[in-house]
């Protein structure tokens, strides 16, 4: 169980997430949903402490992580991965080398530093880059490869790190639908195979009612939706998006949820 | 899977491959990669072995510096004793008996290496995106702007003054154009790295809207590039008051034509107290560069 209490992120004068609580069972598919701005990266990033909080606290099975530092802050991020909306792999490490970055923190440095990798971290490496159909990929530069094969490498370095959480901040914000598909898909995958907590921001409420058991929804800061998602009604997604949701929802919410308010602005 | 949590609790989220499948993937990767790790064992292997070379060639001699550490030393102990023998720091008016005049030169000695590090620093900036295949397709103007750079740093700017100081008389504007030489070709070659490590995206844009050669450079490159060419044209400046600060030996104006004097005349407290305004005012400025630079990078953007 993940436990956020009372998380805010003051950045000056803005609070960029307000006084968020919410409770994540193991092996639960959460989108975090929202409009651009609304806290969705910076809680994401308290989560794994890229982003120091405020206030609040953070724990996992009871095991307060808010307070960590050193060795014990290091291990507890190996064991919750991120994956980023820009893939943060680096562009002039080959792929293999890049995917090797998630065993750093099971790696003494005199291994890692000269790139002395054991047989078995390679082992796992190429077999992760299997596992996603692009062991082919090793040797390349990963600044080379296209979008959806940077992201997929993103996922591996993920996935060898052993995690038990995976935090996915728009995973797929920056890849076309076919390949936003194929990424989404692996998360499942992992999600449903391996019993891993997936938190993932989402733009795109099609995405997000189509893969996540829970939907948690941010508007400036705070949480102001938290059900799954077919509780997610044409009047909170208005609040969610304010003036885009016609946009955000298409007509995809099914007539059932059209609001007829909604439907005369569109006649 | 999931029950019970230790310290370090690992979920098996990579099930490896067994072996026979293994081993494809390694040979494959380990083909692709051989001709470079070739290549890399070979370079370092010529790169420790001209360092070998050289030290042999330079006569570096361990003995020698440890026999001779002594003479050193007492050269040291020297410019710290004023002429009646009493420790420099002890009367400091009379170390810095000459510090009106010093000071008048270290100052001359800074206006030649500002106006040195603007000029040439100019000239650096009007021949880096020459340099760039990015930007230029020519091969031909790059190369002769490139050989020209490299002409101006490799004559040490000692030498450029000295040939000054003979075709325009004694003074700090042989020291001036030395200078800009030397920083037009050293900062000409940073700039030109700079460039040629620039994102293209925006500048694909800018020619996509119809701009010309000249507008790419302005709005895509220049934005980009700005605060670092500045940073080292910064350090430059830096690097440069020391260098304005011996030109003087060859009569180019400044502090160093009374250095040049004190040294050879075995003055020295006089040595060791134009030694420290040099030092201090080396820090000075090495200060406020820093605190310049750092505002710079900030201030990102606005440009």
């Amino acid at each position: 169980m993940l436990t956020i209490e009372g998380v805010s992120k003051v950045f000056g004068a803005t609070r960029a997430v307000d006084n968020v609580s919410a409770a994540i069972p193991r092996g639960q598919f959460v989108g975090i949903i929202g409009r651009s701005g609304a806290g969705k990266s910076t809680l994401l990033r308290m989560i794994n402490r890229l982003v120091e909080p405020t206030e609040g606290r953070i724990s996992l099975d009871g095991r307060d992580v808010t307070r960590l530092d050193g060795r014990e802050l290091r291990e507890w991020r190996r064991s919750c991965a991120m994956i980023f909306q820009q893939f943060n792999l680096v562009g002039r490490l080959d792929v293999l080398n890049n995917v090797l970055m998630g065993r750093l923190a099971h790696t003494p440095a005199w291994r890692s530093f000269p790139r002395l990798w054991s047989h078995e971290d390679r082992a796992i490496a190429l077999s992760a880059l299997d596992q996603l159909d692009i062991a082919g990929l090793a040797a390349q530069r990963a600044e080379d490869l296209s979008g959806g094969q940077q992201q997929r490498v993103a996922i591996c370095r993920a996935l060898v790190q052993e995690p038990e959480i995976i935090l996915a901040d728009e995973p797929v914000a920056s890849l076309d639908p076919r390949n936003a598909k194929i990424v989404m898909d692996a998360l499942l995958r992992i999600n449903k195979h391996f019993g891993l907590t997936v938190l993932c921001n989402l733009h795109s409420l099609d995405l997000a009612r189509t893969y996540c058991d829970r939907l948690i929804g941010m508007a400036q800061g705070r949480v102001v939706f938290d059900d799954v998602p077919a509780a997610l009604t044409q009047e909170v997604a208005r609040q969610l998006y304010g003036m885009e949701a016609h946009e955000v929802l298409d007509a995809d919410l099914g007539p059932g949820l059209m609001a007829p308010e909604s439907a005369t602005a569109a006649a | 899977m999931t029950t019970g949590r230790t310290e370090a609790h690992v979920i098996h989220t990579v099930p490896v491959l067994p072996d026979p499948q293994l081993a494809p993937l390694f040979a494959g990767y380990a083909g692709a990669i051989a001709a470079k790790r070739r290549q890399m064992i070979l370079g370092v292997a010529v790169f420790l072995f001209a360092v070998a070379l050289a030290s042999l060639g330079a006569e570096v001699d361990a003995d020698k510096f440890i026999a001779k550490i002594g003479n050193f030393t007492s050269y040291f102990s020297r410019l710290t004793h004023l002429d009646n023998s009493a420790y420099v720091w002890t009367d400091p008016v009379e170390w810095f008996w000459g510090l009106k005049r010093w000071l008048r030169l270290l100052g001359e000695t800074l206006l030649i290496a500002y106006i040195g590090t603007f000029t040439g620093a100019l000239f650096a900036f009007c021949a880096c995106f020459l340099c760039s295949a990015r930007l230029v397709k020519s091969a031909t103007l790059r190369l002769v702007v490139r050989r020209v750079l490299e002409f101006c740093r490799t004559v040490p700017d000692l030498v450029f003054a000295l040939i000054f100081v003979v075709a325009f008389g004694l003074g700090p504007l042989p020291g001036v154009m030395a200078l800009a030489i030397h920083t037009a070709g050293a900062l000409g070659k940073l700039f030109a790295e700079v460039v040629d490590n620039i994102d293209l995206k925006p500048v694909e844009g800018v020619a996509a809207a119809g701009g010309s050669w000249f507008a790419q450079v302005r709005f895509g490159v220049v934005p980009q590039v700005l605060a670092n060419f500045t940073s080292y044209a910064l350090l430059r400046f830096e690097i440069n008051v020391r260098g304005a600060s011996v030109l003087g030996f060859v009569g180019a104006g400044g502090i160093g034509e009374e250095l040049i004097l004190a040294v050879r005349r075995f003055f020295y407290s006089d040595v060791s107290a134009i030694l420290v305004l040099i030092i201090l005012c080396v820090m000075l400025i090495d200060m406020g560069t820093e605190t310049l630079r750092h505002r710079l990078v900030r201030m990102e953007g606005g440009r």
